[in-house]
């Protein structure tokens, strides 16, 4: 599903974020991106969205070569990744059943269909019956799921969270990984970007550790 | 195809609730564009009228044909007749020696001084007036250059009236018009691209967040563009009513002074194909401003 070979990404002021990094995670698989904050987690989920371009290296995500892939393209590629941010990244002037519609209607998906599906992904992150709020009146937890719903609704092949539990108490957060284990059981291929180990112990899913940009254990790669 | 239409038209209902939802800034920018595109209209209007009214005096031109003293009246009439056939010539009156004095001595007063004259000194005078369709100032020049070299003319001069300085302070008019015209529409494109460009940066967020969830910026162009358009159209509505305000104002006393002239003369407002040109040029300049903005600050902001 993603394939690095040697990818480097060095930012314009000379900052090397991402040091000839190679792994692989196949289909459907789950695995975890660990490391301390600046070693390059988010660079890397950066690359594979293309936020960032690789200065070096082949990046090959859901059998496309992003190095290769021309700029018109970009918006396309992205609705084949889902993806959940740290802050949410909601609309608060629209309400959750609006947010979560809102890839459905970048895509041009009918009016009847969109309902359904929004209805069926928040159904998924248990908040059916709450999507004519205000992302504002929800708790953190809740406007997490919302962003999952966001982020699942166009029934992406594959997931990205980049510190999906950062800002919720223990059960709370043990509840969204769950649900990310979900959708991988499902069939959808995710990565989680967290700091926090006891996720790793408790799912028993492969790591990818990142310190100052380089890959220093790769559990995920097969052979 | 349906689908497609019902986006748009789903777009530009939320363009129009947007500007509904800042009536005091979508107020001020429609008011500033239906000034700014009424100023040309009204000069337009002017020029439009004032060439109706000029059309109505016939030409007002003619050239003094100023004959040699020695020339005699057979003379002189024979050479009228020979230009009345000119295709230029449209008609020519002979003023006599004998005639020009009598004038003379009544508009003058000099009456008993030029009695006492020996003889008469005034020249024998032919009034040309030329067909109404050479009077321009090429072939004028034309004609009297072929007049000066007949050899009974002392001297021929052109009398260009005031009809004719009017035509040529119109087609003045009508070059500022023109330019004035650039001037303002880019005027109504700055207008229009700073309002848009405020509407960018208030949204900026709703954009990078429709950008990672894989929005085209064609997609993402598209309110902004209504938004424009909108306001184009809206500023051109209001460009059309000041005119008909103005027209409105300025009729009764135009008709007073019309009238004192004893002409039939009616100020003539906007027709409604120069309306509709107003409203095309409003929604034209709108989509262009927003075109220009949306597409400048896209570019400049992350993810791309």
């Amino acid at each position: 599903m993603i394939r690095f070979s040697q990818v480097s990404k060095r930012y314009p002021n000379g900052h090397e974020a991402l040091r000839r990094i190679s792994f692989t995670l196949e289909r459907q698989h789950m695995a975890f991106l660990v490391g301390h904050s600046g070693a390059g987690k988010s660079t890397l989920l950066k690359l594979i969205t293309l936020v960032e371009r690789s200065t070096h290296g082949q990046i090959v995500v859901n059998s496309r070569n992003l190095v290769k892939l021309p700029h018109r393209q970009i918006p396309y590629f992205r609705r084949e990744v889902g993806v959940i941010f740290q802050d949410h990244k909601l609309l608060h002037d629209r309400t959750v059943f609006d947010n979560v519609a809102l890839p459905l209607v970048v895509s041009g998906v009918g009016h009847r269909e969109t309902g359904r599906r929004v209805r069926a992904a928040l159904d998924k992150v248990g908040l059916l019956g709450k999507e004519r709020l205000y992302p504002i009146t929800l708790s953190g937890g809740e406007q997490q799921r919302v962003g999952i719903a966001r982020a699942v609704v166009n029934r992406p092949p594959l997931l990205l969270a980049d510190e999906p539990t950062g800002n919720l108490d223990a059960q709370l957060s043990d509840e969204i990984m769950d649900l990310f284990h979900q959708f991988n059981q499902y069939g959808v291929t995710v990565i989680i970007a967290t700091h926090e180990r006891r996720h790793i112990q408790r799912l028993n899913k492969p790591v990818l550790e990142l310190k100052d940009g380089r890959l220093v254990h790769d559990g995920a790669s097969i052979g | 195809m349906r689908a497609y239409l019902l986006r748009h038209a789903q777009v530009l209902l939320s363009s129009i609730g947007q500007l509904a939802r800042m009536p005091g800034s979508t107020l001020m920018s429609v008011g500033v564009i239906g000034i700014t595109l009424a100023l040309p209209g009204l000069l337009y209007l002017l020029v439009a009228n004032a060439e109706r009214v000029s059309s109505e005096w016939h030409g007002g031109t003619h050239v003094s044909l100023f004959l040699r003293a020695g020339v005699t009246a057979e003379q002189a009439q024979s050479l009228a007749t020979a230009l009345v056939d000119r295709a230029d010539v449209n008609q020519v009156r002979i003023v006599s020696s004998e005639q020009a004095l009598a004038e003379f001595k009544e508009l003058s007063g000099f009456g008993d001084a030029l009695d006492a004259l020996p003889a008469n000194p005034l020249p024998t005078l032919l009034v040309i007036i030329p067909e109404p369709r050479y009077e321009q100032p090429e072939l004028l020049e034309q004609l009297l250059v072929e007049l000066r070299s007949l050899t009974a003319v002392e001297l021929a001069q052109l009398d260009m009236e005031w009809v004719q300085r009017f035509h040529v302070i119109l087609k003045l008019i009508r070059r500022a018009l023109i330019v004035l015209s650039v001037l303002l529409a880019l005027a109504v494109l700055l207008i229009v691209s700073n309002t848009i460009r405020l509407a960018i940066l208030n949204r900026r967020e709703e954009i990078e967040i429709i950008r990672l969830i894989g929005g085209t910026d064609r997609f993402i162009r598209r309110p902004f563009l209504y938004n424009g358009m909108l306001q184009g159209l809206l500023g051109a509505w209001m460009a059309i009513v000041l005119i008909a305000l103005c027209v409105h104002l300025l009729r009764p006393p135009i008709q007073v002074l019309a009238n004192l002239y004893g002409s039939a003369f009616r100020v003539a407002g906007l027709s409604l194909p120069e309306s509709l040109i107003i409203v095309a040029i409003g929604v034209g300049l709108g989509w262009l401003a927003s075109r220009w903005s949306v597409g400048r600050h896209l570019r400049a902001m992350q993810p791309t």
